[in-house]
């Protein structure tokens, strides 16, 4: 193996100080001299650096950065260095299955898609398409969304489709909506090389975003470097370069947003002039966050009082400010709530709309933002507002179908609610395409019994047969990232194009090629009898959603694939107006809030409830951004006698998801081999538990084993990294998400994965015995009274 | 003056509203955001029920009258599954409406009797119900064409 730098031992690589550019870095590793290099980008996390796919005799070779990707100068992160390798792997999926008699059993693509049709079919047939759901990702390309949306909305006309960006990043696109009218991020990534300051709140970007942590370690190299501030219950890598560092306590990420707004608002650090044309619902906030003084803060967070000052004195007193936020908003208690006052702390400040001003709601996978924007989740494609009867008409006029098809009668179906339905048997078949259900969805018990549910017909699409392909009644092998063609776009609306580069093993194919191929042997059709898709290749699907997207927010109408290839990467917007794409929304102050163009009416943020569309109009905040206060709420579920330590799960950074892809690279696999339970000096001395040690973790929803990490964290919590599950070590029940509690954001409907209330022993001593009896006495009776 | 007697309503009203959204919480434990709101909801009621005290002692109630007969056949049947949820939902939103009516009623009494404190309770508690009745509303639209095709 010939590589540019060992990522593993130095994950960021050498320093590159900033001096008015961010120079160019080529990250390379390579098993062998590739023949060509194929045009790509980055798909192991949401970040999209470009790179080029070296490939050798039809085979992956390796990858390099691409110079011309804006996002990351060449730079690649272990993730993407290393991953490659496991398109190459022995255990792809080659061939479609079909469960025999309780058993997987090789079939052909006529017999396994032949059998989806007559299923669904049957299905429709005897309980309208409402009895079908699909759960699909952000790992797919925006063309394949596209064509999942359109079959969905406009084939079968389920409302239930989802993806496991619900999961994920529900809850940016959430808070954008809310306060901006639609989603979209406001900054670039170039803000990075140019910001005072940076404000990280649950978002350990040096593990997730690696590349977007090189720009800024090397502003921090550099002259003029940004102060820091982050937001983080642990010492992350973020945290210990932090200016200052504020860790509160699970479930406080309101009250200590609300602290710093109260004194930036008290300090007068605030753009009174912005305020006044450019938002509304300022003086409610005002009022709100009054009664968050410091001391208040810091006796429900455990925030110092003085810290919280330090914070709000660098995030008062900048002159542009970049925020990121990750999963310690989205999947917390309050999450929209929270998320939305980072959204406020811009918008009071006026920093907004230019160079150096930049919000990143993040996402976590690489094309969250496309499952998003092309309606393959619960989004209408081209961010059209569900409740807005001419939005539909336009997806109708697009379609040529009947408007009365698409779903629209009330919000799409979200993900947990999807589950929700297939467990009362009202859902009989799910189509899951490229996600990993049995390991990323709370409370991993029930999602298995969901899975194996008789009356449910589930169809997996995938590469590999993960830990829920093996629960399916039919799976299909897909082709991967560097075997197709398409498109998808990272968190500052980048928009990459990925090449074809090799053929996929086997029988393997697109999930592009499959939803078209279901779409055409259900016989889907437009108003004229022609076929409902009438595309062939991704190409002609790209040209097809940039009509839909055209005079939307995410307008792609300027671009194209040979755009793509010869210019590199560009920014959404792209049209007649901003033909080489646009660094910066809102850059006028008006945002997209106009009753007429806005993707949502809004929600109220407590009880999740659907503003209505007569209340909205009569509010119409034309263009104005919406600034909408929080209180706070404590968590449902919180540390008592019986369960006295929290719980929070998270990333590391070697691997991404389930690991379908990190844990087949040897590399990243040995770098981070298990599951761990971190925890405190304090908590490991009181427990009397020593680093490596195995450690049991108990929640009222099951239990997982793994070894002692010791240190970096603050008393009283556990963090166990979610990423392990069962398929290449079923020894162990070690799956954070056995513990997990099933319940969700009202708003985003994102389920709150950070926090639940567990208690922890040695896995050897007394207690840990008799937990594993009770465990399966409890288990024994449970199955008895077949609940 | 009749002013107790609208109390006295909104008062019965009102604890029968917070009663049910317990009930409803606890009974469909298994949807999950349901049992959260519905206790939250549930919370708001008791808060108009304490805010209301300073009036009851002000004007006084009357809570003599028997509960009016549309309130009395609400719950009454054991109802399960989704069907059973969305009929629960129903009748939670028939009561968010007579507690709202009775704001209503009362704040224009608080107008007439330049009560100001009385109208803005009235005002505040109003919109408040108005939230309840919001979510419920939203929560059945989504449940309603499930329940009624596929379930």
């Amino acid at each position: 193996m010939k590589e540019t730098r060992d990522s593993i031992a130095d994950i960021w690589g050498e320093r590159q100080p900033y001096f008015g550019e961010w120079s160019v870095r080529i990250d390379e590793r390579i098993s062998e001299e590739p023949d060509k290099w194929v045009h790509s980008a980055c798909v192991l996390c949401s970040n999209g650096c470009g790179l080029e796919i070296g490939v050798k005799d039809n085979k992956i070779v390796g990858v390099r950065g691409r110079a011309n990707s804006p996002v990351s100068q060449g730079r690649l992160g272990p993730k993407g260095l290393h991953s490659w390798v496991a398109n190459n792997s022995d255990d792809r999926l080659t061939k479609p299955l079909i469960r025999r008699n309780g058993k997987l059993e090789e079939a052909t693509w006529d017999e396994a898609m032949n059998l989806i049709v007559q299923k669904s079919k049957d299905i429709v047939e005897q309980h309208t398409s409402s009895a079908i759901g699909f759960y699909t990702t952000g790992q797919l390309f925006l063309e394949e969304y596209y064509a999942l949306g359109i079959l969905g909305k406009a084939g079968l006309g389920t409302p239930h489709m989802d993806g496991n960006t619900r999961l994920c990043t529900a809850t940016a696109a959430a808070a954008l909506k809310l306060s901006f009218g639609s989603d979209g991020q406001p900054g670039s990534y170039t803000d990075l090389d140019v910001t005072e300051a940076i404000l990280h709140v649950g978002h350990n970007i040096a593990s997730q975003q690696t590349v977007l942590w090189m720009r800024i370690l090397d502003r921090l190299a550099g002259p003029n470097p940004p102060k820091i501030v982050v937001i983080d219950p642990r010492e992350t890598f973020t945290a210990k370069k932090a200016t200052v560092h504020l860790a509160p306590r699970a479930g406080t990420n309101v009250p200590v947003l609300n602290g710093l707004l109260n004194l930036i608002i008290q300090a007068g650090q605030i753009d009174k002039e912005f305020i006044q044309a450019h938002t509304n619902g300022f003086e409610e906030l005002k009022k709100i966050v009054s009664k968050w003084t410091p001391e208040k803060v810091e006796e429900l967070s455990g925030i110092p009082a003085q810290k919280l000052r330090a914070a709000a004195e660098i995030l008062g007193s900048c002159n542009t400010l970049v925020t990121t936020a990750l999963q310690g908003v989205y999947q917390s208690m309050q999450a929209t709530e929270a998320a939305v006052q980072i959204n406020n702390l811009h918008l009071i400040r006026g920093l907004i709309g230019r160079e150096g001003c930049g919000i990143y709601q993040m996402n976590g996978q690489p094309s969250a933002q496309n499952t998003r924007e092309c309606g393959a989740d619960g989004d209408l494609p081209g961010f059209r507002n569900w409740g807005n009867p001419e939005h539909i008409n336009e997806l109708a006029r697009l379609w040529n179908v009947d408007p009365t098809i698409i779903p629209h009668w009330a919000p799409p179906t979200h993900a947990m609610q999807i589950f929700r339905y297939c467990h009362q048997g009202s859902i009989k078949m799910l189509w899951i395409s490229c996600t990993n259900p049995a390991v990323s969805m709370p409370n991993l018990s029930a999602t298995r019994k969901i899975l194996e549910k008789e009356d449910l017909f589930v169809v997996v699409q995938d590469a590999f047969m993960t830990e829920t392909a093996k629960r399916a009644d039919v799976v299909l092998p897909a082709a991967i990232w560097g075997e197709k063609t398409g498109c998808f776009t990272n968190v500052d609306r980048t928009v990459h194009l990925s090449l074809k580069a090799v053929n996929p093993p086997g029988e393997a194919k697109s999930d592009f090629d499959i939803f078209l191929d279901y779409s055409n042997r259900m016989g889907f059709q437009d108003k004229d009898g022609a076929p409902l898709i009438k595309w062939k290749t991704p190409e002609e699907a790209f040209e097809g959603w940039k009509e839909c997207s055209r005079g939307r927010p995410c307008d792609y109408s300027g671009m194209s694939y040979q755009k793509l290839q010869e210019k590199g990467d560009i920014q959404w917007p792209c049209n007649e107006k901003y033909p080489e794409g646009t660094h910066h929304l809102y850059t006028d102050g008006v945002f997209n809030t106009s009753v007429d163009y806005c993707e949502t009416y809004g929600h109220d943020m407590v009880t999740g409830a659907a503003i209505t569309p007569e209340d909205y109009k009569a509010h119409d905040p034309k263009g104005k951004a919406i600034i909408r206060a929080a209180d706070y709420r404590p968590p449902h579920e919180v540390p008592d006698a019986q369960y006295p330590l929290w719980l929070t799960t998270g990333r590391v950074v070697y691997h991404f998801h389930t690991r379908t892809k990190t844990g087949r690279s040897k590399e990243l696999q040995e770098a981070a081999p298990d599951a761990f339970v971190q925890i405190n000096e304090a908590d490991a001395a009181k427990y009397g538990i020593t680093e490596g040690e195995m450690v049991r973790v108990e929640s009222r929803r099951g239990h997982v084993e793994a070894p002692a990490q010791i240190g970096d964290i603050e008393p009283g919590l556990i963090f166990i990294p979610f990423h392990y599950g069962y398929w290449d070590d079923s020894e162990r029940t070690r799956a954070a998400n056995e513990l997990t509690i099933a319940e969700w954001d009202a708003v985003s409907k994102q389920p709150h994965f950070k926090y639940a209330a567990v208690r922890m022993h040695k896995a050897d001593s007394t207690m840990g015995r008799i937990g594993d009896v009770t465990a399966k006495v409890v288990e024994n009776i449970k199955e008895k009274l077949s609940l | 003056m009749h002013v107790a007697t609208y109390i006295g309503m909104v008062h019965s009203a009102e604890m029968q509203l917070s009663k049910a959204l317990k009930m409803v919480a606890v009974k469909h434990i298994d949807e999950p955001d349901t049992e959260h709101v519905c206790k939250l909801l549930a919370s708001w009621s008791e808060q108009h029920e304490q805010g209301l005290l300073p009036f009851i002692e002000k004007y006084s109630e009357d809570r003599s009258s028997p509960e009016p007969k549309r309130l009395q056949s609400l719950f009454k049947e054991t109802r399960t599954g989704s069907m059973g949820m969305l009929r629960d939902l129903h009748d939670l939103w028939l009561l968010t409406q007579e507690v709202s009516i009775c704001w209503k009623v009362i704040l224009q009494a608080a107008r007439g009797l330049r009560d100001k404190e009385l109208e803005s309770a009235c005002q505040e508690f109003q919109a408040q119900t108005e939230r309840q009745a919001l979510w419920m509303l939203t929560r059945i639209k989504q449940a309603a064409p499930q329940t009624l095709l596929v379930a």
